[in-house]
């Protein structure tokens, strides 16, 4: 019945004692490997093809890719959608899931259904509020939140059980992932939520895009005192800005975004903003590298993805370490 | 009212103090309650808690109440509802991604923590809402979880009586 071309969801990597999933993102960390994700853009279309492209750009060089779940409440492909095509092609994906359009009913059966789709990794988000993007008329639901998503999730997993109680039969192995927001106040709470996070069952943390290393910094010096970072795997979101007016319209639209003004002043006063953008993004990259208890990067490129492979690549993050299988050796599935 | 509202954050303390000598008046007072009956006692406790808890920290009556985990600030007027910390959305000024006059009701939660003695349980874990109790007294729910076993059925008012919210000793805010 499979299509040949296809990867069969129900055989990921053989087991492995002591890992909550079977996917490459958990081995890459548990490694203690410096590990690479990467955000694909959702196509604001049916058509399959244009998620295959994007993945195999960003396949080359990431780990696992994010497969985002509406983010910034604009309507796009559903991230089960993108997971259901790309767990097929073989490649690892993280899923997203908010909490603002689906209440819990609706979220533990798609976190069944990732998991029989070869989903190993799920980021537990609590998302926009509607009214950031393109449908502000909405209801948000919000009935869970990401912290109670992560018990929920874990609950499904380590118990055996839906929130209600009642009995799952083969529970979802998943390694669970959250967001943190080191940028955004109130700053002094910020890694207690973390700890927070990590209680409820998050293993491994995103960040939002990081322009502002002494924030960073000063973020990880608490999540050390704390010992967070030997608990969880903490990837630091990056990104290039494409430029000034960009970043700009980002701090000011997009919630959550922090781009301190030298760093928007440096691209205004560069000749090519775009090839400056790039630049700091790699210079991030590798600074962020440096900090103890980050254990990777996870590139935000909006609709850029092109990028990413020669960021990553630039910033020798890498080192000799290719992902499991390079985009020479896929076929295209069409 | 807003501004009462963040005068009760600022007397995050008193309140807290307040509280801790209420509960134990209201468990010592189950028996009474009991022979009322909580089912008739249901609508004139939840009239008053709502007035009281509505005037101090705009409650929304959630019917589970948090707000000894909270800072004395109800979560419920998060927009969205968030009773575990803050967004990611949160505005360089403190203020609130969905509504930008509003302070961040965690912002506000994690200054009212600091002032409270057991403010720690900021920390706690909070279980999703339990959707069924809205409009109830917590008051009420709080009493009962404390004095009656946890199997005991919802005689009068037929109210479902799950543990809604797992943190330990829950003051009846």
């Amino acid at each position: 019945m499979t299509p040949q071309s296809f990867v069969d969801p129900a055989s990921p990597l053989p087991p492995i004692p002591g890992h909550s999933s079977r996917g490459r993102l958990e081995r890459v960390l548990r490694e203690g490997k410096f590990a690479v994700t990467a955000e694909l853009n959702p196509p604001d279309s049916a058509d399959p093809q244009e998620v295959y492209d994007r993945a195999l750009v960003l396949s080359e060089v990431c780990d696992a890719i994010n497969a985002t779940d509406a983010s910034g409440a604009n309507v796009h492909m559903s991230s089960v959608g993108i997971c259901s095509l790309l767990t097929r092609a073989g490649y690892a994906v993280v899923m997203q899931i908010s909490c603002r359009d689906r209440n819990r009913i609706a979220i533990q059966g798609d976190v069944l259904g990732a998991a029989a789709m070869g989903v190993a990794n799920i980021l537990c988000l609590t998302g926009d509020g509607v009214q950031a993007g393109d449908q502000p008329a909405a209801k948000p639901v919000f009935d869970l939140d990401s912290t109670s998503l992560l018990e929920t999730i874990r609950g499904m997993r380590d118990s055996r059980v839906f929130l209600s109680g009642r009995k799952i039969t083969v529970p979802p192995q998943v390694f669970l992932g959250a967001a943190a927001n080191p940028f955004s106040p109130p700053y002094d709470y910020r890694p207690l939520h973390l700890a927070k996070k990590v209680a409820a069952g998050a293993q491994f943390i995103q960040t939002q895009y990081c322009y502002d290393m002494p924030l960073l910094e000063r973020f990880m010096a608490k999540v050390r005192e704390q010992g967070l970072h030997e608990k969880c795997f903490i990837l630091v979101g990056v990104g290039p800005l494409a430029s000034a007016r960009g970043a700009r319209w980002m701090r000011a639209n997009v919630p959550g975004i922090h781009v301190p003004d030298p760093v928007i002043a440096r691209l205004e006063g560069a000749k090519d903003q775009k090839l400056e953008g790039k630049k700091i993004c790699i210079e991030l990259i590798q600074q962020v590298r440096e900090i103890p208890g980050v254990h990777g990067v996870h590139v935000m490129a909006y609709r850029q993805e092109d990028l990413v492979s020669e960021i990553i690549t630039a910033s020798g993050i890498m080192q000799n370490r290719t992902p499991r299988r390079s985009a020479k050796e896929r076929t295209s599935l069409t | 009212m807003y501004s009462v509202r963040l005068s009760s954050i600022r007397h995050a303390r008193a309140l807290e103090m307040f509280y801790n000598a209420f509960e134990p008046a209201m468990v010592l007072l189950a028996p009474l309650l009991r022979r009322v009956g909580y089912g008739r006692l249901e609508r004139p406790v939840a009239a008053v808690e709502r007035s009281v808890k509505g005037f101090l920290f705009d409650c929304q009556m959630c019917g589970q109440c948090a707000l000894s985990s909270t800072g004395m600030t109800c979560p419920m007027n998060c927009p969205k509802n968030l009773r575990n910390g803050p967004c990611g959305g949160v505005r360089e000024n403190g203020h609130c991604e969905v509504k930008p006059e509003m302070k961040c009701v965690w912002v506000q939660a994690w200054e009212g923590s600091q002032r409270m003695r057991t403010g720690a349980r900021i920390l706690d874990v909070q279980k999703p809402v339990d959707n069924r109790l809205k409009g109830r007294s917590s008051w009420l729910k709080v009493v009962r979880d404390k004095t009656e076993p946890a199997e005991t059925p919802a005689k009068a008012g037929g109210k479902p009586a799950p543990a809604a919210v797992k943190t330990g000793a829950k003051a009846p805010t």
